[in-house]
């Protein structure tokens, strides 16, 4: 993975002796609360219900097993003994001091980490595939392209004031892992006639309030234009983009106002005038391609016999590896979830001793990484097949082998009202009754792929607009309420989800979404899945038996 | 009055005209609509001329001019409002302006660092007090990953 060199350690040295400053100035007086806020933003820091919340920046969603073990220090030392990891495979601390955060930041430091731009109208941190480097269906690795892209917006001078947030995300496979569709950017790399590999360039897709479908702005760019292509985006969406109310503020409004085709030309017009000098380097590129060369791959893995074995003599493993684990390009290997959805955790919750754990496994199992994903569970990306039944006994030991990977309940749920101040409704306590509510594994298995994503406000964190199920906590007359939608998706077929009817109640929401599960078990055709079923037969048979008894 | 220019700290001569003030000798700065406006009876008068950008202003509309004024201001309505970074870029790098850009109203300290790396060579706070930690904070990173106009 990516190393820092002198310039890099020095600036996250440098950010933070100035978020020390900003903090210690704020704390006698002298800044004032509006322009702290601003400050303390773009350093991860918000206020939150109850305490502040820290967070932490995962580039592209990569962790050395150092990094692993700085979170749990980081969780024993100054918050509650865990943390959470995020849909955008960043990790946040619900607990921190305000004053103590400047020496949270000097330790992260410290293994390369930071919390750069991970909240505020900047820049954030850039997402990718997490099986980027090791996925079968993927034509290049997208991690050196997202390296050189998190360069390029850290404290990018220009554009740290943005009228609203603005995201990007990168994909180098065929399925798209990393919802790019939904993002302010998204950059997939993609073969063009001549064969050349370059990036396809997708704008203003987004969630939240308006959800709308990324829209291909150029459909093909060459590797040396990427920086150039991305300024002059942001340059049209820093001048043009909506101001005046923060609901229409981001580029997915600019380029729905503005139409794509007369945003594509001010694009192109821009790009045009500023693409020759700007251009990557293929010395440049090739060494951050460098910093991801593939880890030392045993050429024999594929001959080991036991793992055959044990797959036979054991359901419960054979169950697990099924569900959590995943082909691999280099015979012999698997990448493995570590799920971070037992049924009585908050989802994408871990402790601060399950992190030293799973570092200590990674440098075993994996070559010392870790990766996050964007539904809030953990991979160990290159396990050989012979390692995979002794990592999996460890697994349970630790709680991070439930083999519900895919299935309903590896649901994506924000922190809701239990810790977010935006919150309208509860939802890790909703996530808690519908797990309790199919502990069935059996069930479950047979449900199959049905993905849950659970917001408490309409702010959408959890991306419940593109959840084959979402589930939307809204607050009516002070009580909490859940509307429900159907046949959302992030990943190739995108698509936002249609909203079954009235809001239920908290009393009745996971009646809800069992009956839900249970008209699509009775339903469906053979082998059909949840999300082409809904496509076949529309909303009216779930709505029909959701609404029957009310 | 002071200001910061060049990284140092010196008296200021600039009078900043209101749009329905009289013309008067001396270095005066007008807003956009004023210099569009009155021109010619500007640049007849004893003194050097600077115009006042806001963040809905268009920079391309006075990129003929720049020849002509000595001092673009950036007029910070609001910490937040992106734009005049922008717009600074632009005069700096795509009109070649080399008189002084210089933020003034409403921008923060803690921003001098980004606008000086986008071409503002000059600061106005609104209380002199700041020049001096607005001079420190020049100097808060001494690396950066991107090109600098500089």
């Amino acid at each position: 993975m990516y190393q820092y060199n002198e310039i890099d350690q020095t600036l996250v040295n440098e950010r933070v002796a100035q978020f020390r400053r900003q903090t210690e100035k704020y704390l006698q007086g002298e800044l004032d609360a509006d322009q702290f806020r601003a400050l303390r933003l773009r350093n991860g820091l918000y206020i939150q219900t109850h305490a502040p919340m820290l967070r932490v920046a995962i580039p592209y969603g990569l962790l050395s097993s150092v990094q692993v073990r700085k979170l749990a220090h980081i969780a024993r030392t100054y918050d509650k003994n865990y943390c959470h990891f995020t849909t955008r495979q960043n990790v946040q601390y619900n607990w921190p001091k305000l004053e103590q955060v400047p020496d949270i930041l000097a330790e992260l430091a410290t293994v390369q980490m930071h919390a750069i731009q991970t909240s505020g109208n900047c820049m954030r941190n850039t997402t990718s595939d997490h099986l980027a480097g090791v996925a079968v269906d993927e034509l290049e690795d997208p991690r050196p392209y997202c390296e050189i892209i998190r360069q390029w917006t850290t404290l990018h001078p220009e554009f740290d004031y943005l009228p609203r947030k603005f995201k990007i995300a990168v994909s180098g496979a065929a399925h798209d892992r990393a919802a790019t569709q939904f993002h302010d950017i998204g950059v997939h790399l993609v073969k063009n006639d001549a064969g050349e590999i370059g990036f396809r360039i997708l704008v203003g897709g987004g969630l939240g309030r308006t959800p709308i479908i990324g829209q291909v702005i150029r459909p093909f760019l060459e590797k040396k234009d990427l920086l150039s292509y991305l300024e002059a985006i942001l340059r049209i969406y820093n001048l043009f983009g909506r101001r005046d109310n923060k609901y229409k503020a981001r580029i997915k409004i600019l380029v729905k106002e503005t139409g794509l085709e007369a945003f594509t030309e001010m694009v192109e017009a821009e790009w045009a005038r500023i693409k020759d000098g700007m251009e990557l380097s293929a010395a440049h590129i090739e060494a951050i391609k460098g910093h991801f060369s593939l880890p030392a791959y045993e050429t024999e893995a594929a001959a080991d016999l036991t793992f055959g074995q044990h797959l036979q003599d054991n359901t419960a493993f054979a169950k697990w590896y099924k569900y959590n684990t995943v082909s691999h390009k280099i015979p012999g290997y698997r990448a493995v979830f570590l799920s971070l959805k037992a049924p009585e955790v908050p989802p994408g919750d871990i402790t601060d001793t399950q992190l030293d754990a799973v570092a200590d496994l990674a440098d075993v199992y994996s070559f010392g990484e870790l990766r996050t994903t964007h539904r809030q569970n953990l991979i160990f990306s290159d396990v050989k097949q012979a390692d995979l039944f002794g990592l999996w006994q460890q697994l349970v030991e630790l709680q991070l082998a439930t083999p519900n990977i895919g299935t309903v309940t590896d649901m994506i749920c924000c922190p809701g009202l239990d810790f977010c101040s935006l919150a309208n409704a509860g939802s890790i306590g909703i996530a808690k009754e519908i797990n309790d509510a199919l502990d069935d594994m059996d069930y479950l298995h047979d449900i199959g792929d049905v993905k849950i994503n659970m917001s408490g406000c309409m702010n959408g964190c959890a991306h419940q607009s593109v959840g084959h199920i979402g589930i939307l906590g809204v607050d009516k007359k002070g009580t909490e309420w859940y509307q429900l939608t159907l046949g959302g998706s992030s990943e190739n077929e995108a698509a936002i989800g249609e909203r079954l009817g009235p809001a239920v109640a908290k009393t009745d929401i996971t009646q809800a979404v069992t009956t839900i599960l249970s008209v699509y078990v009775k339903q469906r055709l053979e082998d059909e899945s949840f999300l082409d079923m809904v496509k076949r037969v529309g909303i009216d048979p779930f709505k029909e038996q959701v609404y029957a008894s009310h | 009055m002071q200001v910061i220019k060049d990284s140092q700290i010196i008296d200021d001569n600039w009078q900043s005209l209101a749009d329905d003030a009289e013309v008067a000798a001396g270095d005066i700065s007008v807003s956009l609509s004023r210099w569009q406006q009155d021109k010619a009876q500007l640049l007849a008068h004893d003194g050097k001329l600077g115009i006042r950008i806001s963040p809905a202003d268009n920079v391309a509309d006075i990129a003929g001019d720049l020849d002509k004024i000595a001092l673009v201001e950036l007029d910070f309505p609001d910490f937040a409002d992106g734009r005049l970074f922008s717009h600074a870029w632009l005069l700096r790098n795509r009109y070649g302006f080399q008189g002084e850009i210089r933020a003034t109203g409403q921008y923060m300290p803690d921003q001098v660092f980004y606008l000086s790396r986008v071409g503002v060579n000059g600061f106005k706070p609104g209380n002199t007090e700041r020049l001096p930690v607005e001079l420190g904070y020049l100097h808060d990173f001494t690396v950066t990953y991107q090109a600098s106009v500089n």
